[in-house]
């Protein structure tokens, strides 16, 4: 960590010296392990440490960015005087520029994102949480004839920051995802689905056992799919998939969308966009989270930010710029893309859990779907319009019924958010943005 | 064809000439080397690709140019096949030790004592160069010109409405240098251009907000950007798909016959049956296409192919990224499935014939089948006469992004400008919905085929399990007797 830091600091340097008024720096190691298994033999291993140093520079009101992987002096040293060069091509920006110093702090928490206990886990271990897991799926049921195989990941991961207002931090992390695919086969073809769990600790990852099972499960459930006529009916998304309509929130409050007036979310603080059951925080500081940091890509200290409270909206989400342009505090929502330039990201965005269980949700619907799986990007950010594939399961008086596909539901994002009707109990984590299981009060199932 | 051509014969005056070999002082001895250390505990077949990448990106916004960034990337992965397993490790940067390192870290996937023997490379080739030029590459020009590109979009969106509140402009390049050396004795190299311009909209009108897109380019220079790819016409085209709109119904929801405009609607193919002929889904036996060679999987009015070898577009390529030329694929000829798209692994365990697509998104990752520009054959129709023939369905202009699920054959994709047709005529523009079907059956539902095959502008982007490529797609117009659509008017 040492040495990276180091590195940091002098490329600092060099751009102040080079002309830059202002700068920062971040570099990333990666150390990644990962296998994948089929039919229970390895298919791939791959294995590797690589770097990327991103660099952003300003000259007055002006910027430019730039990475490499290649962090040899030679090329740093060119890419430094290049990258100012550029920003002295680039517009006169009043909004732009490093955050204030006051947002720095020197002290950071320690967010428990390291599990010093990977280390003792050998290749040969780490193969067979992959093997175990496929294993328990093919041997689940004996429709399951086939595999698009198990994996498993693990990434121990270094971050540097630094500027020129004298900002130095670096933290560590861990993190490790363990899935499989299994295949079940029907008179009527085939189906395919998966299950997977994400964390940075040993101790927080289910069994290979557990996930193969899960896996097998939700496979065979999908047999039999027919489609279903086009109809108005309540919508249930299950944890995974109301985690991606949390993340077409997160597009619609994010700060850049919002000074574009790209979003369905606009001119809306203080005022009700959801249904009372809907409280959402976007929360740097969980320990162990998978989308936990002490500081933001731009050095700024994180914290929790309320972003509905209730069905009120109460903040959109920052980078020093978007805030710059709204009058608004940063949030710490700074994140670096591989290029080098700061957007704004999600930590853990979460839609706060209830009190009912998803059984029971499932239970207070008379005929609805029970969506698994989304597919596409039928998602219009800016009017909020949505009309996605879906795979789910039928609920016919208050039960699961019968698995469908090859269908469509559809709405308008502003409509779905004040038509949330009940939220689940089992808040579950897939990376950075989480939720429970949520009824919607109807949208328009396309079918036959 | 104005590419520079050179002789696969004249390979030995172009050894120095990779940038690998010149700047790098990478010799044919290393390349060796390093592959014996690959197959140091045996193993069927390593290779080494080495990729240098420099690209630049601009973004205008607001009426100013808000940042530029450059990329500089380069590194080398090293790959051993022994049987159905794959050991992979990369490095990123070219110092030996790292490199041998890598080797042996990739090695570990094999475990036999035999030795891979000695290797022996052919001296280092330049790859044919078909497609693209290499005399002048974009990276290579000066900013201020890619900066003029921005602003003329910019003032062509602004002056296309006064509806029109936001403009977002940008400019990518890129110049990679490859070189795949191969312990079959296989040294090539190749440098692959490429360029975009895009352009993205805001319109704003009594309190509703509508976004358009549009975008262009391909693996030549800035001379890319004219005629029908002039930053003029294409900021136009984004401008007048936001203002549409503004003005859309609701998109209708069920089944019904729908008209695909030709062009970018060629994601159909690529997701219909593009993924799900991609070899190594095939040799698994989890796409819904295997086993269907020589089957009638589409009408008779349809033939498909994969042809990486146009030159200048998207997803062009002199050769792949395991060093083998591309091909021209025919994938259905006359609505019958006629093959796979293959990279070196699937093709060797299927015993079938290379087809030039094994690709991958650079040296951090291991190559798979992936297509390159995807596109139907011309039929005989004429356009305006598809449309005459639809008593009630829609006509789908333009899309955004789709996906499908291999296994089951479902699979999507969304308009981002569609019309409803009312007794023959195009009537009313349709919020955007997304379009679902079956990949084995909507083919042979392809009822009519225009004379009108056009490719589409150049900024595909396909994703797959994590890696992206840039792919290209194309498509007469055509009838699709039915499909479900997606939207909320019952």
């Amino acid at each position: 960590m040492n040495e990276l830091k180091h590195r940091a600091e002098e490329v600092v340097r060099l751009a102040k010296s080079g002309g830059a008024s202002a700068a920062d720096v971040m570099i990333r190691e990666q150390d990644t392990f990962s296998v994948t298994v089929r039919m229970g033999e390895v298919e791939t291993l791959k294995e590797a440490i690589s770097r990327s140093l991103l660099l952003r520079v300003f000259v007055g009101k002006r910027t430019a960015t730039s990475n490499t992987s290649d962090l040899s002096e030679s090329t740093i040293t060119s890419l430094v005087s290049e990258t100012i060069g550029m920003a002295k091509l680039t517009s006169e920006d009043q909004s732009g520029g490093l955050p204030d110093p006051l947002l720095f702090e020197n002290n950071f928490p320690n967010l428990d994102l390291v599990d010093e206990g990977w280390e003792a886990i050998t290749p040969e271990q780490r193969i067979d949480f992959a093997k175990r897991a496929e294993a328990t799926a093919l041997s689940a049921d004996k429709s399951i004839v086939n595999s698009d195989g198990g994996s498993f990941d693990y990434a121990r991961s270094k971050t540097v920051l630094a500027n020129t207002l004298g900002f130095m931090g670096a933290y560590e992390g861990t993190a490790s995802s363990l899935s499989v695919s299994p295949i079940a086969q029907a008179a009527d073809g085939m189906q395919r689905d998966f299950w997977f769990a994400v964390a940075r600790h040993r101790s927080d990852l289910p069994s290979p056992e557990d996930i193969g099972r899960k896996a097998a499960q939700r496979t065979m459930r999908r047999l039999g799919a027919r489609k279903v006529a086009t109809c108005e009916v309540p919508i249930i998304f299950d944890p995974y998939t109301a985690r991606s309509f949390m993340g077409d929130v997160f597009s619609a409050v994010a700060g850049d969308a919002i000074y574009r007036r790209s979003s369905y979310l606009v001119d809306q603080l203080g005022q009700t966009v959801a249904s009372p059951a809907v409280t959402i925080v976007d929360d740097a500081r969980l320990l162990r989270g998978l989308g936990s940091s002490p500081f933001d890509d731009e050095g700024i200290s994180t914290h929790a930010t309320s972003i509905i409270e209730n069905g009120v909206l109460r903040n959109y989400l920052h980078s020093t710029y978007s805030a710059r342009k709204l009058n608004a505090k940063p949030t710490g929502n700074g994140q670096r893309f591989s290029s080098g330039s700061v957007v704004i990201g999600p930590t853990n965005f979460c839609l706060k859990p209830g009190q009912v269980s998803p059984e029971d949700i499932i239970a207070s619907t008379k005929t609805g779907l029970y969506v698994i799986e989304l597919i596409g990007s039928g998602v219009n950010h800016v009017s909020g319009d949505y009309s996605r594939g879906a795979v789910g399961i039928w609920i016919e008086n208050g039960k699961l019924a019968y698995p469908v596909h090859e269908i469509t539901i559809a709405g308008n994002l502003r409509e779905m958010l004040k038509d949330v009707e009940t939220i689940g109990n089992d808040l579950t984590f897939f990376g950075s943005i989480a939720a429970p299981t949520v009824k919607i009060r109807k949208m328009v199932v396309s079918g036959e | 064809m104005d590419g520079l051509r050179v002789r696969t014969d004249a390979g030995r005056k172009m050894e120095n000439k990779s940038i690998f070999f010149e700047k790098y002082n990478i010799t044919n001895r290393d390349l060796e080397a390093y592959l014996s250390e690959a197959l140091s505990r045996g193993g069927d077949y390593a290779d080494l690709f080495f990729e240098y990448r420099v690209n630049y990106m601009i973004a205008l916004e607001e009426q100013i140019i808000k940042t530029a960034t450059k990329g500089v990337n380069m590194g080398v992965g090293i790959r051993v096949i022994s049987g159905e397993k794959t050991g992979y490790a990369y490095s990123d940067d070219l110092n030996r030790e790292n490199i041998l390192k890598a080797a042996r870290t990739a090695a570990f996937i094999a475990n036999n004592s035999a030795q891979g023997g000695k290797i022996g490379l052919d001296p280092s080739v330049s790859q044919e160069q078909r497609l693209y030029s290499i005399r002048d590459f974009a990276t290579d020009i000066e900013i201020a010109q890619k900066i003029s590109l921005l602003f003329e979009a910019d003032r062509t969106a602004r002056a296309h409405d006064p509806r029109i509140k936001h403009v977002q402009a940008s400019y990518a390049d890129e110049t990679k240098h490859v070189l795949l050396a191969a312990s079959d004795g296989r040294s090539v190299w190749d440098v692959q251009p490429l360029v975009r311009l895009n352009v993205s909209c805001i319109a704003e009108e009594n309190g509703q907000r509508q976004p358009g897109y549009s975008g262009g380019g391909g693996r030549r220079s800035l001379d890319v950007f004219q005629g029908d790819l002039d930053p003029r016409t294409i900021a136009a085209r984004s401008a007048a798909q936001a203002i549409l709109q503004l003005g859309a119904v609701d998109a209708p929801a069920g089944p019904m016959e729908v008209v695909l405009g030709p062009g970018w609607p060629g994601i159909l193919l690529h997701e219909a049956i593009g993924h799900g002929l991609e070899a190594d889904f095939n040799r698994k036996k989890t796409s819904a296409f295997a086993g269907l060679v020589g089957q009638k999987v589409a009408s008779e009015l349809c033939t498909v192919v994969d042809d990486g070898t146009l030159p200048f577009r998207r997803g062009s390529l002199n050769m792949d990224d395991e060093g083998n030329p591309t091909h021209k694929t025919v994938l259905i000829e006359k609505g019958v499935l006629q093959g796979y798209l293959q990279d070196r692994l699937s093709s060797g365990l299927m015993k079938a014939p290379l087809t030039g697509n094994g690709r991958r998104q650079s040296y951090t990752h291991i190559p798979m089948p992936r297509m390159t520009n995807t596109f139907m054959m011309a039929g005989e129709s004429v356009p305006a006469d598809i449309i005459k023939t639809v008593k009630k369905g829609l006509y789908a202009a333009n899309f955004g992004g789709g996906q499908v699920d291999i296994t089951s054959g479902k699979f999507v994709f969304s308009t981002s400008e569609a019309y409803l047709i009312e007794d023959g005529e195009i009537t009313s523009a349709v919020k955007g919905a997304t379009l679902i079907g079956d990949g084995p059956t909507v083919l042979r539902r392809v009822t009519m085929v225009g004379n009108d095959l056009q490719l589409d502008q150049g900024v595909g982007i396909c994703g797959k399990e994590g890696q992206m490529v840039p792919v290209g797609v194309g498509l007469p117009t055509i009838k699709i007797q039915e499909i479900t659509v997606g939207g909320t008017e019952k």
